[in-house]
């Protein structure tokens, strides 16, 4: 089974709160059951994105980093 | 021991009662923005527009020195009174003329700050268009308007109506508040 990720965002570089403002906003323009892959440099926002995630209900499918980058994959939540 | 069963399975069943409600979100966010100072004033904007990234209904209450980053960057006096002039004279409005609370040496301060930002960290004026790009609710006070002498027309757009306490409290019931 391959996994389609609808859309890629690249965050490297921002700070709170920009990298979930712009993914709360990507979101917005995926249907539900969307994923979406976001890249990040800022350590905070592994909490943040955990957080955001148990807020809004969308899935926190992957929280991994790479050095000093930190990818997320979201499932945006079914209605 | 049958007694102490009776007890706690309602008490087991509160502590569930309560762990939803925690998990349970305030789904509105309320701010007042009392202060007018740029480490005041951006976090009340990352404030709100992580409030409103995670979906929460989102206003900010715009009052007293709060009111001063709305007012348009190239306005310079408002008021009518000599006082009021005398307030906008002392006291810059814009959000490119926001002093620190500490260590401002008169602008180089602010300006270091936004040097440090520049890069990484969007600034109190991207923030502010975001917040309004994303729905969040910024209201000024109108009786602090009356009072400063600051005209709907010395102000951004793209604000709300402006409007007084009671709109205030009543957006404020059942949300989470914060008073900055």
């Amino acid at each position: 089974m391959s996994i389609t990720i609808a859309r890629s965002l690249d965050l490297k570089g921002l700070s709170c709160p920009l990298p979930i403002v712009k993914t709360a906003k990507a979101m917005k323009e995926l249907t539900p059951g969307q994923l979406i892959e976001v890249f990040a440099t800022d350590p905070g926002s592994v909490p943040d994105f955990k957080a955001w995630a148990q807020a809004t209900g969308n899935a926190l499918v992957e929280s991994s980093r790479e050095g000093g980058v930190f990818h997320f994959v979201l499932k945006k939540k079914e209605i | 021991m049958s007694v102490s069963t009776i007890e706690q399975a309602p008490l087991a069943q509160f502590a569930e009662q309560l762990a939803e409600k925690k998990a349970e979100q305030a789904e509105k966010l309320v701010i007042f923005a009392w202060s007018g100072e740029l480490d005041k004033v951006w976090p009340t904007l990352i404030l709100a527009t992580t409030g409103a990234a995670m979906g929460k209904e989102t206003t900010v209450f715009f009052t007293f020195w709060g009111l001063f980053p709305l007012v348009k960057n190239d306005v310079r006096i408002t008021g009518e009174n000599w006082m009021q002039k005398m307030l906008s004279l002392m006291n810059r409005g814009g959000d490119e003329h926001l002093r620190l609370s500490k260590m401002n040496f008169a602008g180089a301060g602010p300006a270091m700050m936004m040097h440090l930002a520049k890069e990484h960290v969007a600034s109190p004026d991207e923030l502010l268009q975001m917040a309004k790009e994303m729905g969040v609710h910024l209201v000024p006070c109108q009786m602090t308007m009356d009072l400063l002498g600051l005209k709907r027309e010395d102000l951004i757009d793209g604000l709300d109506e402006p409007a007084g306490a009671t709109k205030a409290l009543f957006e404020a019931q059942g949300a989470i508040t914060l008073f900055i």
